[in-house]
């Protein structure tokens, strides 16, 4: 007989289990029952939704660890919380409140210019994001055990979170079609580490399980992320910033089930109120841009 | 023979992909209609609260009770809690199954854990299996038709079976070992009634 606790098995095994659902980001430990409740897989603990911390400017840091406990209280699905992109400290004290994941995120402030947190330093998983493979691939090096598309969160438009999810596969289908002799040079073109780029060149896939996130806000956007082959769905500021959050955060679950019944998309999409009110991902000026933070 | 994988949310692509390679053919179920014709349906694993809402929306409860009084069900972590009669908490359940289910039962997700183990009514039954438990449950009361199947060392029981119904608190859909999978197939096959 032997154990293992907090290998990269379990650490992946669970974004395996979120697969085929949906992730909602909430403030309060009500907002979290009314996800939980709506039929979510997984609620994101923060103290502002990302079209909040884009109004609101400043710094954006990790949420206080007495709001991060009352929603762990409130509901029996796991919580991720976000930490900063390099700030090993804060994920140190998510760690030991016992969130379920860490997101080391861009839609905060970014705590180092140049590194990444060591991921395989941790006992809890982490899930980062990506704009392309390279990238997906250095935050899995590094530990991740989960990914999902930047996206722009807060804007609720969905264009990047297409482009990245399109990148991503695009970049898989042409490794695949690589021979070996040709891997390396396109590890140092992708920046990504070689041994990796063997293992998605085999699979066909990435070696974990791949979410969409960033400008998700309607039941429609989640099946078109679904069908261009991404695992589950995060939704950020559009199912509390929309007029009706119940009604819309449970028809999100119900299309991200039945992505290829477009029937069922209809049904679900039918008199949900406004949508968040959003903004242009393409026209936000440069430095308001949260997916070019991660290096 | 026809297998179905419940593909309302989970890790039922593992399952499908494990049933294949032992030659089934497997449908993915998502509504009523998908249960036509299939000799066995497995519950995957996922978030049993997210699963159970599904269920009731796409009217899905009902029909599985009755193909579960006539067929066989298997239900690994998620589906297992499914298959329960009582888990403690107010949520959606088919309890089919004659036991008492503890969600969450080690604890979060830092406490998910891999453990070999032999269980020695697989076939063949060595070498030992890795039975992989992600914030599992237990099952903490066995009564009625149901009987333990398996037990940690420590004596909680992770798995349970009645007649041709199967609950699993771990996850074989996620190794590559398919004897579990080849165990409830043959269950499947079997002329054991409930």
């Amino acid at each position: 007989m032997t154990q293992e606790k907090n290998g990269f098995g379990v650490k992946k095994g669970l974004a395996e289990m979120l697969k085929g659902g949906v992730i909602m980001d909430v403030v309060t430990a009500d907002q979290a029952k009314i996800a939980e409740d709506a039929g979510a897989v997984a609620v994101m603990a923060l103290e502002r939704v990302p079209a909040d911390i884009r109004a609101m400017g400043g710094i954006a840091r990790m949420s206080d660890p007495e709001l991060v406990l009352k929603i762990m209280e409130a509901v029996s699905i796991p919580v991720m919380a976000k930490c900063r992109i390099g700030h090993f400290v804060e994920a140190q004290i998510l760690e030991s409140l016992g969130v379920d994941y860490i997101d080391e995120s861009e839609v905060l402030t970014p705590a180092d210019e140049a590194y990444h947190i060591n991921k395989h330093a941790f006992k809890v998983p982490f899930v980062c994001g990506c704009k392309n493979l390279g990238e997906a691939l250095r935050r899995i090096g590094e530990g991740a055990a989960m990914m999902r598309t930047k996206g722009e969160p807060g804007t609720g438009d969905v264009v990047e979170a297409v482009r990245h999810a399109r990148t991503v596969y695009s970049q898989i289908r042409h490794l695949q079609s690589l021979p070996l002799e040709e891997v390396m040079t396109f590890a140092k073109d992708n920046q990504a580490p070689y041994e990796l780029c063997l293992q998605v060149r085999e699979l066909g896939n990435l070696p974990v399980v791949n979410f969409a996130a960033g400008g998700i806000a309607t039941p429609a956007d989640a099946a078109l992320m679904m069908q261009l082959g991404v695992d589950g769905i995060f939704v950020g500021s559009g199912i509390f910033k929309s007029g009706d959050p119940v009604k819309r955060a449970e028809a999100i679950v119900k299309a991200t089930t039945h992505y290829n019944e477009p029937g069922i998309l209809a049904e679900v999409s039918r008199n949900l109120g406004e949508a968040m009110v959003g903004r242009s991902a393409t026209q936000l000026p440069e430095n308001e841009k949260m997916s070019d933070r991660g290096w | 023979m026809k297998f179905g994988v419940l593909a309302l949310q989970g890790d039922f692509r593992e399952h499908r992909i494990s049933l294949e390679k032992l030659g089934a053919d497997v449908t993915e179920v998502r509504l009523p209609a998908h249960l036509d014709g299939l000799s066995g349906l497995i519950i995957p694993g996922g978030e049993s609260t997210a699963i159970g809402k599904l269920m009731v929306a796409y009217k899905l409860l009902e029909p599985i009770r009755q193909f579960g009084k006539t067929h066989a069900i298997w239900g690994t972590c998620a589906g297992a809690i499914l298959l329960a009669k009582n888990v403690g908490k107010d949520q959606p359940l088919l309890g089919l199954m004659d036991i008492t289910i503890q969600r969450n039962a080690f604890g979060r997700q830092i406490d998910s854990f891999e453990i070999d183990l032999p269980v020695p009514f697989l076939t063949p039954p060595q070498p030992d299996y890795q039975l992989t438990f992600i914030r599992g449950p237990i099952i903490t009361e066995v009564h009625g038709n149901a009987r333990p199947l398996l037990s940690l060392p420590d004596g909680r029981i992770i798995a349970a079976q009645q007649g041709k119904l199967l609950a699993t608190s771990f996850h074989p859909e996620l190794t590559e070992d398919l004897r579990f999978h080849q165990y409830f197939m043959e269950l499947a096959q079997s002329g054991y009634a409930d």
